[in-house]
């Protein structure tokens, strides 16, 4: 049987994580290649960076650190931010990224996710729509969250599915940092509107959330950042927490 | 030792590179290649595959010589070889992905698209799923049966004489996700991706 994958999102700025685990045994706790490994030992089904760095100069700095991980962790990694074409794409994965997950230049140019997809297959490309909900609707942001391109989100994901999307990750603006859990509604509509699996992010706060994001929010997989960097959860904890309520995942 | 990865412009390989690399530490010499007689001159060769059956088949057309130097080492002197997702399901006669292609017929067969039960189950099969090991292999040694392997497409090989099959896995239904005829090896799922069990699977291949 299929497992739920959990996924721990390690927020990388100039080569460094800003928002990671926060271990007093870590010798280098701004490293995202040790961060990475701690998590693939301890039973994450897959590793997420999402470069957030925001100076054009140092954009570069997230190849090194792809490569240094992808030779240390074998378990599939993506890399999210700032991809803007399919040249972006084709150094990321040359670095040794598994999949890519592409957000403003989706939603700008859907282009990069058709010719992407063709070029190295819909396995590695993922399409992360930021949504923040108006109304009895869902909006796609772009930019970090910053602008509002009125595009339905429940529209838009299937538009992207048919372009080439292999998985599509959800993140609820209004839910992202606080802590209250996934916006269940809007990941359950996305998942029954689209046949490619679904990741649910932002919002989760306990173990209970990730296990409504796929009990309820039908996600193939959930991913998380600060349950897991801050000690209060292990990815290991979490998988038995899920297990216990009868959610399939890999122990 | 010497064992090739070939490199012909499938997709992104640099994930197997690495974990070849990991596995063979100093003892055993990785290349990554498209050389023809870098090929032949191996002990072992790695067939990797990304994107569509299609596109890998065509990407394998485009170099010179390279599916008769396929040939030669796989069939002919019946060295080792382990074929990677696309690059198992290339072994089949025709594969049905874009539009109908040939593939190297190693292992009679075809390659289709999953039956997702009108939805039920989404596509690409993407995620951890357990292998049931259904015939001894050389490559699953010290690997229990019902371990977790990363999966990810939409495609499955249906080989025409079931004892090919190595193991299984249960998605929508019960799909081939490892071949082994005599000297050719096949997984569906990801070895390189597959943490420890996978990196195991790498090392069996290559101390064959």
């Amino acid at each position: 049987m299929l497992k739920n994958r959990i996924i721990p999102c390690l927020d990388v700025k100039n080569g460094r994580v800003v928002k990671g685990i926060n271990f007093v045994d870590l010798k280098d706790a701004g490293d995202p290649v040790e961060q990475a490994k701690i998590y693939s030992d301890g039973g994450a089904d897959e590793i997420c960076f999402l470069d957030i760095t925001a100076s054009n100069e140092n954009r570069d700095i997230i190849y090194d650190v792809v490569e240094k991980t992808s030779r240390k962790c074998f378990v599939p990694l993506t890399v999210g931010g700032g991809i803007r074409s399919v040249e972006d794409i084709n150094k990321l994965l040359n670095c040794g990224a598994d999949k890519v997950s592409i957000n403003t230049a989706a939603v700008e140019n859907s282009k990069v996710v058709i010719e992407s997809s063709k070029k190295f297959g819909s396995q590695c490309i993922v399409v992360a729509i930021d949504a923040k909900k108006n109304g009895d609707k869902w909006e796609v942001f772009t930019h970090g969250g910053r602008n509002n391109s009125g595009i339905d989100a429940l529209e838009y994901a299937k538009q992207m599915e048919q372009h080439g999307a292999g998985e599509l990750l959800v993140t609820s603006m209004d839910r992202d940092g606080t802590q209250v859990g996934y916006d269940i509604e809007l990941m359950s509509k996305i998942s029954s509107k689209v046949n490619i699996p679904v990741i649910a992010s932002g919002g989760v706060g306990n173990l209970d959330h990730l296990v409504d994001g796929i009990m309820l929010g039908n996600a193939s997989a959930v991913l998380a950042a600060s349950i897991f960097h801050y000690g209060k959860h292990s990815v290991q904890e979490a998988k038995e927490y899920l297990d216990s309520k009868g959610i399939p995942v890999r122990i | 030792m010497k064992v090739t990865i070939v490199d012909y412009n499938s997709g992104n390989i640099s994930s197997v590179i690495n974990s070849f690399k990991e596995v063979a530490k100093d003892k055993v010499n990785i290349e990554v290649t498209s050389d023809l007689n870098k090929i032949k001159s191996s002990d072992k060769v790695v067939l990797p595959g990304q994107g569509s059956f299609k596109s890998c088949v065509d990407a394998l057309n485009k170099i010179n010589g390279l599916i008769d130097t396929l040939n030669e080492f796989t069939i002919s002197n019946k060295k080792p070889l382990l074929g990677i997702c696309v690059g198992l399901q290339m072994f089949a006669d025709v594969g049905y992905e874009e539009t109908e292609t040939k593939g190297l017929g190693w292992i009679s067969g075809k390659v289709s698209k999953i039956d997702n039960q009108n939805g039920k189950y989404k596509l690409p099969h993407i995620g951890w799923n357990q292998i049931k090991i259904i015939k001894d292999s050389k490559i699953f040694k010290d690997i229990e049966n019902n371990s977790h392997m990363y999966f990810v497409h939409s495609y499955e090989f249906i080989p025409e004489n079931k004892k090919v099959i190595s193991a299984t896995t249960d998605y929508s239904s019960n799909i081939v996700c490892s071949v082994e005829k005599e000297n050719i090896f096949g997984t569906q799922f990801h070895p390189e991706k597959s943490d420890k069990m996978g990196l195991k699977m790498i090392d069996n291949f290559i101390n064959l």
